[in-house]
Formats: C-alpha cells, structure tokens, sequence
C-alpha cells in the first residue's frame, strides 16, 4: 500500500475523478460508477490533509458498493425501490475507513440487492468488465472490481453473501477478501442473507486488501454477530516463508471437467506456493456439490423475510395502490427487479407451510455437513485449501438467460460463506486475455495465514499473474 | 414436487408483490426449474445431523443492555413517503372501509 506519502488527500482524489472520467466510468461507459460528489470528496480529503491522519490509508480514495451505507452519497442497493434514498447514518465500515483517512469517492454499481454474480441485474444497467467491455465484471460487487481494475482506486468495499467479491475479483484481475463471518461489522450492510452475509475488500494487490482488512475488522457493540477476538497484523505476513504451511487441493474442485487451461494455471500457483516451502496435499470436501442447492434455498429464504422491509412505509419507493395492501403489492412489485422478484418467490416458498421440512430444514442439515467437511480438513493438519475461483473467466453480456446456470457461477465460492471460513482471490494468469483468480480459504478467524499464503502467491508468480 | 400457478400465486400473496398476469407462466417454468435441482438434497442422509442456522463465532459478546439512539443524520420525516405529526402515513386498512369509517385515504 503506497498511502500519500508522495501526494496529498486532495491530489489523490482529484486523481480518482481524472482516472473516472479517464475510462468513462459512468452510464456511458464501464458503468462501474453510480453515484460520486468530486466536491463532497474534496471536502473530505482536505479534512485528512489537515488532520495529521497518517498510516496506509491515510489519504487514499476508495469507492463502495452501493448496499454500503454511506452519509452524503445515495445507497440504493442498484434498485428502483432506494432510488434517491440517502442513509441517515453510515455503516461502522466506512467509519472505520475514514477515520483511517481514506477517503469514499463514489459508490459503485451492484447486482440489485446483491442478488447476481454478472452484475446484469442492477436496475441501472450492467457494469461492464474494463478488460473486455462486451463482458461482465463478476457480480454482485462488479462495480467495485471493476473501479480498481480500471484503476480509480487501490481499495474498494464490497459484500459477500455466496461469492460477490472472490468472483468479482476474479473476472477483473484484482484481489477480494471475504473475511470470517463476524469478523467485520454488517451495522449499515443492507441485509440480504444474514446467516451469510459479511463486508468485502478489494485492492489492487494483496498488501491494499490486507490495508483494508486491518482497518475495518473488529468488534463493533452495533453488530451482535461480531466476534471480540483479536485483530491480527495481517501485513506482518508480508515477507513470511511458506515453510510448514500445509495447503489442500480438493479434488471435489478440479472436476475432469474443468477448462484445461485453468487447471493449469491453478497447477501453476500450487507450484509457487511450493516453491514458498509450502506442502500441497490431496484433500476431499465431499459435499462441494451440494452448495449451491444449499446455498439457494437459504439465501432466497433469508431475503424473502429482510426484504418485507421494503414497504412504502418508512422510506424509499411508494406506489399508491387499493388500500394499504396494494400500496404494498404496487411498491413492492414496481420496486423490485425479475431477479429480486424471482428470489422473494423462491425464499417464501421453501418457507411456506408443507414446504419448510423438504427444503429449508433439510438445507439447513445439508449446510451442517458442508461445514463440518472444512472442519475435518482444517483438524487434520491442512492450513489453507486453494482452488479456482471460478468455473471459467468473464462472460460475455447477456450470455446466461437460465436462472440455475447462472447461480453455478457460485460453485466454487457459496462453500466458504455456508461454513462461515474467510476466503480471498488472488490473480493467478489469464486466459485468452482475461483475468482469473485462485482461491485461498483459511481456518475461522484465520485470515492471517490466509494473507501469508496470498502474499508469497504474489510474489512468486509476479508479472506471470497478470498474464 | 411440482410448483402449481396457484402455488406461485399464493406464496406472491404471501410476499405481497402483485405479479403481471403474462409472467407468471415463466416464473412457474423458472421456479419449477430451480427447484428440480435442490431435489437431489432428499437423497443426502441427515439422520441426527443438526441444521445451521447461523456459523457466527460461539463466543459472541454481549453488549451492555442499554438503549443507545443511534444519532440521525437527517430526519425521519425527510426519509418518509408520508408523514404527519410525528407519524408514518399510510393508506387506510381496508377493514376499516368496510366499518364505514371515514374516506380520507391518509
């Protein structure tokens, strides 16, 4: 992380709103960037000019994804039902990161509620992928993986509820965290799926994620789900050797069917990392295939019940309608998009009396045994598993039309949210000119050795990971 | 486990979103489809195996039991659709039409 220590707030941010305007990140170009105040964040910055603030972020621009609370920016969710809406307080996050000194830019371009991994699905239109603007950037947080691909920023938030910062990243060639659940504060997070949700970062290298992580995790008393334990140094991992790391490779992730040259790619970062002094062993995460049926009966079930919020009542869209019954329908059926619509539809039904046994409690037992899958393989002596990230690069735009295909996507990522374990991507090549990324999930809380085997990662593939 | 029109139908009532008469069809086809894939979860054995609810760290703190206001940037009466005197406006319950109380719809 290179902080200001060469330039002030200021100049960093009116560097951001050039590099914005530079790759067009609004509705006419990559899209990535809903909603920026150049004033507001001058307003800021100069505040951290003249505060003394130093550190890694002190003075560095970062940019939210738009379910992210934020005080002066709107928070929309990327949805018809928030437009306009401007949050009476912000989240812990974004407390966190300004008191740090860095300073919020714009808010970025999301999966409407987060319910996506292609980002197609905000009610603003697609972000699009700065490495091939006829592709997705990944999704739900697409918008902020693809400000710091683009280069607006170093840093940038997101949220994770099945992968919608691993796959971002991945699809943009950049580096998201999904810390342990209850690591980082949700106080200000738009509630999805709570059993699974958890706030993301992004960087442009490992060190830039590992900058945010110290900062925004910890106990917050607004937060009940967060966990007092002791933050770590995660950057002091920086410069360690891999020597007695243990790192599995679960087969259950490198079907035959798997693109070769990913495999290889995949092959390729296993080797660094041994190169590092790691041991690679073979593992076996048995129930791997049962995730994402698990993961989308819980996660829809979760949002049928957060999203009842979304009223007319208190704040956001009304529509007025025949009586207060349809003032509901007509708000909530204007408000929401097809993908919204569809999950409210599936979460209510697997939740619905006659139903409730077959899917949601039978998902529930299915998740008990995906996590005790990573439980055995931790207590048996493995320190990290690595694996794809995803399945295949960045699609094209309007590729996926079938619901269920487009949820594979989640494949190889929906696991470590379902078992609550921290995971990161990290680039590890490309192919055919696209970015791909390689995971890393450590034990719960152990994202310190998570970020000690990312950081070797880096440093032994070097330039290779970005080509 | 087929799903019905009546059954997308009544879990849209349940959920309070008015579906356009054309699409359901297609969500009965979308929902059906999903579904088909989460039945190969009826075959995995779970005899005595206990549901996850929630993968949060089992030693969760507690927080003094106090009411803390959490200070408001700007007002809730800016934030709401419709609001009179301290309150959230909303239109009238149907039950009290049918009571033959008064037409004002606030």
């Amino acid at each position: 992380m290179t902080g200001t220590a060469s330039r002030t707030a200021v100049e960093a941010v009116r560097a951001a709103f050039h590099r914005m305007t530079e790759v067009r990140a609004g509705r006419d170009g990559l899209n990535c960037v809903l909603w920026s105040d150049e004033e507001l964040a001058l307003q800021g910055a100069a505040t951290v000019d003249n505060s003394g603030v130093t550190g890694p972020l002190a003075g560095v621009p970062y940019v939210a994804k738009d379910n992210i609370a934020t005080l002066g920016l709107p928070t929309t969710c990327a949805s018809r039902i928030l437009e306009g809406y401007v949050s009476p307080y912000e989240a812990t996050v974004v407390t966190r990161l300004r008191e740090a000194g860095a300073v919020l830019v714009a808010k970025t371009n999301c999966d409407e509620f987060a319910m996506g991994s292609s980002n197609e699905n905000s009610a603003y239109g697609p972000a699009r992928n700065p490495h091939d603007p006829t592709r997705v950037p990944g999704g739900s947080s697409g918008g902020s993986a693809a400000a710091v691909a683009a280069g607006i920023t170093r840093i940038a938030l997101g949220s994770e509820t099945g992968g919608s910062v691993r796959q971002p990243a991945a699809y943009c060639g950049v580096v998201g965290v999904k810390p342990t659940y209850g690591r980082v504060s949700r106080y200000g997070l738009v509630a999805f799926a709570s059993s699974l949700d958890q706030v993301g970062a992004f960087g442009a290298t490992v060190d830039d994620a590992a900058a945010v992580m110290e900062v925004i995790a910890g106990c917050d008393p607004r937060d009940s789900t967060t966990s007092d334990r002791e933050v770590p140094r995660y950057r002091e991992s920086a410069r360690e050797s891999l020597e007695g790391l243990v790192i599995g490779r679960p087969r259950e992730y490198f079907p035959d069917s798997l693109e070769p040259r990913l495999a290889r790619l995949c092959d390729r970062a296993l080797e660094a990392m041994r190169a590092r002094g790691a041991t690679v062993r073979e593992i076996s995460l048995p129930h791997t295939d049962l995730a994402i049926p698990v993961y989308y009966i819980i996660a829809p079930a979760e949002a049928s019940s957060n999203l009842a919020r979304f009223d007319g009542v208190r704040y956001g869209l009304r529509v007025e309608g025949d009586g207060l019954r349809g003032m509901y329908e007509a708000t909530r059926s204007r408000g929401f998009g097809p993908e919204v619509t569809r999950r409210i539809l599936l979460g209510t039904y697997v939740l619905s009396a006659g139903y409730y046994d077959a899917y949601y409690r039978k998902a529930q037992e299915v998740r008990t045994l995906i996590a005790r899958d990573f439980h055995e393989t931790f207590e048996d002596g493995v320190h990290v598993i690595f694996t794809p990230t995803a399945p295949t690069p960045a699609f094209p735009l309007g590729a996926k039309t079938d619901p269920y295909e487009m949820y594979l996507n989640d494949i190889f990522t929906a696991t470590a949210n379902l078992a609550g374990v921290p995971a990161m991507s990290v680039p590890i090549g490309r192919i055919d000119g696209l970015p791909v990324g390689g995971q890393l999930i450590a034990r719960h809380f152990d994202e310190r050795t998570m970020f000690r085997a990312a950081y070797a990662l880096e440093r032994e593939l070097g330039a290779e990971a970005h080509r | 486990m087929a799903v019905t029109r009546d059954d997308v139908l009544h879990v849209a009532a349940l959920a309070r979103l008015a579906l356009d008469e054309a699409r359901v069809p297609a969500l009965v086809q979308e929902l059906n489809g999903i579904l088909s894939h989460m039945d190969v979860l009826r075959k995995v054995d779970t005899e005595g195996v206990m549901g996850t609810a929630g993968v949060g760290d089992a030693a969760a703190p507690l927080r003094p039991d106090a009411v803390a206001q959490i200070p408001l940037r700007r007002p809730r009466a800016d934030l709401a659709p419709a609001w009179r005197d301290g309150f959230f406006l909303v239109p009238r319950l149907a039950t009290h039409d049918a009571a033959g109380g008064e037409e004002d719809d606030a």
